[in-house]
């Protein structure tokens, strides 16, 4: 009876703990500052900056250059050293993250060797992170795939176009187990096209992997299509002035850019942005 | 054959050049033997009397062509055939005076070759190398190796190691110049954005030199290794001349100033070049095939 009883107990109290386990934010920023020391004086990137990341979501920064979009992303991924307030990254510091590799993250330009094919570009953060050649070679074959490149494997990035490469480099950080992208404008330089192509392959595998997504964006539309959670941010000193929850489906054909919640939620964006600059 | 017209053109103007110019330079003396022979030399004459003299200022692309031959396959005394490895081999052929040259060259290139990748290395690596070293690297090319050539010479002689070593050690002095130089560039030729992506995927610094570093110097590397081996040559060629001119390219040239024989110092300059366009043809090739094999040629 004893040992019943105790089985029981057990079971209830991690019955009862479940749902009061919150799972932890992948991102949580608190009064996070960062300070430039240049020549021409302090550079305000970041002046308290609060800011929660779920798991899932999919996050758009947006704001006039300079804002500090690049920054946060930056010292989430421990390439910058905030001087003031907290980040956690998965509950880590950054640095702990970044040593877990719990990230993938992607930048401006694709950045690809131009000594690798497209393939070996791929399996190079696989290489350094020690996986074996099987497991490698599936995961290649795989992102490619995912990314919509299956064929490309031994082409050269300068073979590519723009936006295949930009597809490649994201496929590059999607090829470890990282559950969370941070993506620095990866389309800014491509043509709207290929840019609303993009964007539907982009939110399908946000769908259908279920990572989360910290995406940087000077395009309101592109912000409002993807995004689960919009962070609008202002300069000088760069701080978040507004967050907006999208009440967007997940589901998102490309023609929901003419719907009426579409349009509303942009337009709540511009003002977000408008609000931020009339004090400049 | 697009790239060989080209190259034949510019041969022709320097052989036309090099005609012409034999006429002004060797006309004196010819005059002077058609005034001591109580004769007046037509001006076709003249001109066929400068092309040919024995001991011409400036011997013509025929009279070294001539010379080349006679010293390298037909260099024997007596009844042996042309071109035999007993020839080839003789001490009058220039053939082992080039192989002198050559070993010394490319023992001074290999040395010079590590160790200027060593020094771009630790100058890359380490703020404290790159303010105390590289001043030094700069320094060192300021002073002309004619100066220091000889002395390093003397004090290895005096320690008893004449030859090889104090050769390449000069050799070796020019060549890790240009090598340092262009590895440092290569080596800190990564983009911030391309070491920034090397530190989120947490590689470590032995990766990120192996990955990424050397490979994106490998361009600037090779063209450094043709400077370098050409600057090896000339190191090698002004070190054999101190050397009381026993055997090599600088011993010719040295017997060629001694005797007045233009020719020979003529000879000897062909054979350096030679020497040269050989080796910065085999790393322009080795260049070709790594850079291929790395997708970079396009
Ligand atoms: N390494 C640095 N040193 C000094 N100042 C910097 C540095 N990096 C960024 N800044 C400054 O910090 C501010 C924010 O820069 P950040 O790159 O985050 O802007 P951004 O929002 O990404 O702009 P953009 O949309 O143009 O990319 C800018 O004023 C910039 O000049
Ligand atoms: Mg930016």
């Amino acid at each position: 009876m004893a040992l019943d009883q105790a089985v029981k107990l057990c079971l209830n109290r991690t019955n009862l703990e479940e749902p009061a386990r919150l799972p932890a934010p992948v991102i949580s920023a608190e009064n996070l500052s960062l300070t430039f020391q240049t020549n021409d004086g302090p550079v305000h990137a970041l002046s308290d900056v609060n800011l929660t990341i779920e798991k899932g979501d999919f996050v758009s920064f947006i704001g006039p250059s300079g804002c500090g979009k690049t920054t946060f992303l930056r010292v989430a991924a421990d390439l910058e050293q905030p001087t003031g307030g907290t980040i956690t990254v998965n509950g880590m510091s950054p640095e702990e993250a970044r040593k877990s590799r719990a990230y993938g993250y992607v930048f401006q330009a694709a950045g690809l060797y131009p000594w690798r094919t497209i393939g070996g570009n791929i399996r190079l953060p696989l290489e350094i992170m020690g996986y074996s050649k099987a497991e490698q070679a599936e995961r290649v074959s795989r992102t490619l795939g995912l990314v919509d490149l299956a064929g490309f494997e031994k082409k050269y990035p300068w073979q590519l176009s723009g936006g295949m490469q930009q597809r490649a480099s994201i496929a590059r950080a999607l090829a470890f187990d990282a559950d969370l992208l941070l993506m620095d404008e990866p389309f800014g330089a491509l043509d709207e096209i290929v840019r609303d192509h993009l964007n539907e392959q982009l939110l399908a595998l946000w769908d259908r992997t279920g990572k989360t997504i910290a995406f940087v964006t000077h395009s309101i539309p592109e912000a409002v299509y993807l995004s689960t959670k919009i962070v609008v941010m202002s300069p000088r000193p760069g701080r978040v002035t507004d967050v907006i929850e999208s009440t967007l489906p997940r589901e998102r054909p490309l023609d929901i850019r003419d719907s009426r919640e579409f349009i509303e939620i942009a337009h709540r964006v511009r003002e977000g942005l408008r609000a931020g600059h009339v004090e400049d | 054959m697009r790239s060989i017209v080209p190259i034949l053109t510019v041969l022709l103007v320097i052989l036309g050049l090099w005609y012409a110019a034999a006429v002004p330079l060797n006309a004196q003396w010819a005059r002077d033997q058609a005034a001591r022979a109580d004769t007046t030399l037509s001006a076709s004459q003249l001109v066929e009397a400068t092309w040919n003299q024995d001991r011409p200022r400036l011997p013509t692309p025929h009279q070294v062509g001539a010379e080349l031959w006679k010293t390298t396959f037909e260099s024997c005394v007596e009844g042996r055939r042309a071109g035999s490895i007993e020839c080839i081999t003789h001490r009058r052929s220039l053939f082992p005076h080039m192989w002198t040259t050559l070993s010394v060259t490319l023992a001074g290139f290999a040395i010079g070759t590590a160790l200027g990748i060593g020094l771009a290395v630790s100058i890359v690596y380490s703020r404290a190398m790159d303010m105390s070293v590289m001043p030094w690297v700069i320094a060192s090319q300021t002073i002309p190796i004619l100066a220091i050539a000889p002395m390093i010479v003397v004090v290895f002689n005096s320690m008893g190691i004449p030859g090889f070593i104090p050769k390449a050690i000069i050799a070796t002095y020019l060549s890790f110049f240009p090598v340092t130089v262009g590895m440092v560039k290569g080596l800190r030729a990564p983009t911030h954005m391309q070491l920034d992506q090397m530190r989120t995927w947490n590689a470590s610094g032995l990766t990120t030199f192996l990955r990424l570093r050397l490979p994106t110097s490998m361009p600037y590397l090779f063209a450094s290794l043709k400077v370098a081996v050409a600057a090896s040559l000339v190191g090698t060629v002004v070190g054999e001349l101190p050397t009381g001119a026993i055997s090599g390219i600088g011993a010719r040239l040295l017997n060629g100033s001694y005797y007045g024989n233009t020719m020979m110092i003529w000879a000897a300059l062909i054979a350096a070049a030679v020497l040269a366009a050989i080796m910065i043809a085999t790393i322009s090739l080795a260049e070709r095939v790594t850079l291929k094999r790395m997708g970079l040629a396009q």
